[in-house]
């Protein structure tokens, strides 16, 4: 039995995607020659030709805006920005046109553009290369977000985005494109807005998403020797997001614990939080905490980056502080 | 201004088109006229922006489109999306944000759309038009459509660094698009010859793209240079950009009160109304018998606009995302 990489399987669905519809096409910075800088889109050109995969030059809002007019004009294009921090200069394009077009243009046409890039740390690539900046598009009308933990959902969610009619964000995740699970016997395409219960338990939820899910699940091994049972929910998907599977959870466990790698001011588990503070409020047995990076710019040297993200001593903290 | 002088294109000689291009201007100049009293009704919500003075460039460009072919447009897009062929009723409704509207009245003036008619928006962010209609045109070049894609822009977008990475990727993959630019001298309330240091020319020499310089006043010279431009793009010439001079009759918006515009060039621009430049090529009669049915095509679009109904809440809260996906 083979592995399956998570850089192996977002090329998988793209290829899948390509092979069964002809109008999916794929560009961005070094996507065609080089392979992608995480190698996920090596070998796409040989195998779909240089009309639908093409190498463009460093013009983020062009690109981004471009994909925007393709998907107005029937194709289904897909666009890498390498890293999430070059989304900046894409941003009207995303935000402005993309997202707006469904109900600005009264439902005259569909945006079905996938934007693949990724986000985060541990690789000391400091503040403009690390960046978790997913709720800045999570808070856009208009716009889907989606965030693969492990390979399967990778392969299921880039599969998801590209069949959807509207604008889906699909935020990989720099660390993990190296990790590895033995091939699963089918890779299904997920629904996007689904979570998925990745470990259960009785004592607390933990809602997490993207690479932080391994400091969750570290925490939560090392609590179990414990006797704690910490239940684990991968969101999967940002916007929409599960609201029903985080409620159907609290409503076992009755304490929430949020993690994400990104700022925890204003991130995703300040929406969480508040949701379930107004929707889960009769069966909080505790406040909901939050484990996130603290506000300020991404480090670049090692021993503070280590501090900056999220870590099993951190969730374990929180964790403590919630069943005190 | 260190513009390069404008190319002589031979007239647009056959009346029936002439005639044509006369109906299409007057149809845009009567409409944003109507537009002044609707806003001062409190009618229309927002602001408008109009071409009046303009409307020859979209005349005469969109006459030689074919339904295929697809334009982004501006914040100033009146003109744009009715040459592309909106029904007019369709567009008074939207501009009063009916339900009826061309957008269902959630679009509004500034980014009134035909998607059908291939009028891929007007666009309330400048240069913001420009990618997209290059997009476009990678979808008519991928999906072998004959079929050319045209951005328009002002020269205030000039000095958006957008322009520049389309015109350089538009030439790195010969793509069908018509870089159309209407420079009537302004960019919002300052003249942008005190924004902007290069001309248009320059740019595009710099990006190897080839660059007309046109009487925007001028429908006939504008339809001529048009044609021959669209047509070396559609058999595979690559991009191009028709450059048209022309001038600004009203301010930024409707209602701007214009302070600091010279009187002397407000009188250059009456002198150069590209409508009486036109009339002179065509009979008396003729001019009347478009001017009644102008006049009557949009008392019956206003009158219909004014009747349809307001948006739904439900339906708008409900349009963020198509109704059958995850």
């Amino acid at each position: 039995m083979g592995e399956l990489r998570y850089n192996h399987a977002v090329n998988r669905a793209m290829a899948d995607a390509m092979a069964a519809d002809p109008t999916v096409v794929l560009f961005g910075e070094d996507v065609a020659g080089a392979g992608g800088v995480y190698g996920a889109t090596r070998g796409l050109r040989d195998r779909y030709g240089g009309k639908r995969v093409r190498d463009t030059p460093i013009s983020e809002a062009a690109i981004v805006g471009m994909a925007v007019g393709a998907a107005l004009s029937g194709l289904k294009p897909i666009v890498e920005i390498s890293f999430i921090d070059f989304m900046t200069f894409a941003m009207d394009a995303v935000v402005n046109q993309a997202a707006k077009m469904r109900t600005m243009f009264g439902g005259q046409c569909s945006v079905p553009m996938v934007l693949r890039t990724q986000h985060g740390g541990g690789a000391g690539s400091g503040p403009q290369h690390s960046q978790c900046l997913e709720a800045w598009f999570a808070h856009v009308p208009g716009l889907k977000v989606v965030c693969p933990g492990d390979p399967a959902s990778a392969y299921g969610l880039l599969r998801a985005a590209i069949d959807d009619p509207d604008p889906v964000i699909v935020v990989e995740h720099k660390a993990l494109y190296a990790t590895r699970v033995p091939e699963p016997n089918s890779l299904p395409i997920l629904s996007i807005g689904k979570a998925a219960i990745l470990r259960p338990g009785r004592d607390l939820t933990i809602v997490s998403y993207g690479a932080a899910l391994r400091a969750a699940a570290e925490a939560a091994g090392r609590l179990a020797a414990e006797g704690i049972e910490t239940e684990i929910l991968d969101l999967r998907s940002l916007q929409p997001w599960d609201e029903g599977a985080v409620l159907a959870s609290l409503a076992r466990t009755h304490r929430l614990l949020i993690v994400h790698e990104a700022v925890e001011a204003f991130g995703i588990g300040a929406e969480i939080a508040a949701r379930m503070a107004d929707v889960g409020f009769d069966e909080l047995d505790a406040p909901i905490l939050r484990v996130g990076a603290p506000f300020m710019p991404s480090p670049v040297a090692k021993a503070l980056e280590r501090r900056y993200l999220p870590n099993p001593e951190s969730v374990i903290a929180a964790v403590r502080r919630l069943l005190a | 201004m260190g513009k390069t002088a404008p190319t002589i294109a031979k007239p647009v000689s056959n009346d029936v088109r002439l005639r044509r291009l006369y109906r299409t201007m007057l149809t845009i100049r009567r409409t944003e006229e109507a537009l002044v009293g609707l806003l001062a009704e409190g009618l229309i919500p927002g602001f408008i922006h109009l071409s009046i003075g303009q409307e020859a460039i979209a005349a005469g460009v969109m006459d030689v489109l074919t339904p295929a072919d697809t334009i982004t447009s501006t914040h100033r897009g009146h003109g744009h999306a009715i040459a592309k062929g909106i029904r007019l009723d369709k567009f008074f409704a939207e501009l009063l944000a009916k339900d009826a509207g061309a957008c269902r009245g959630r679009g509004g003036s500034m980014h009134v759309a035909d998607i059908a008619q291939g009028m891929l928006g007007a666009n309330g962010i400048v240069a913001a038009g420009i990618p997209i209609a290059l997009g476009s045109a990678l979808a008519h070049q991928t999906l072998e459509r004959d079929a050319v894609a045209v951005a328009f822009f002002g020269d205030g977008a000039m000095a958006e660094g957008l322009l520049h990475e389309c015109l350089n990727l538009a030439k790195l993959w010969n793509l069908p698009v018509l870089f159309v630019c209407e420079d009537n001298g302004w960019g919002e309330f300052l003249p942008t010859a005190q924004q902007i240091v290069f001309t248009l020319d320059r740019l595009a020499a710099a990006h190897g793209i080839p660059h007309v310089p046109i009487d925007g006043n001028d429908v006939a010279s504008v339809a001529q240079a048009a044609g021959e431009i669209v047509a070396n793009i559609r058999s595979g010439g690559g991009p191009a950009i028709l450059d048209c001079h022309t001038m600004r009759v009203g301010g930024h918006y409707e209602g701007d009160p214009q302070r600091g515009r010279d009187p002397g060039d407000l009188a250059k621009a009456a002198a150069r109304d590209p409508l009486t430049i036109a009339a002179k090529d065509l009979s008396n009669a003729a001019v009347a018998k478009i001017e009644t049915e102008v006049t009557a095509d949009i008392a019956a679009a206003i009158a219909f606009a004014r009747l349809a109904g307001e948006p739904g809440w439900d339906d708008a809260v409900a349009s963020v995302y198509a109704a059958d996906a995850a």
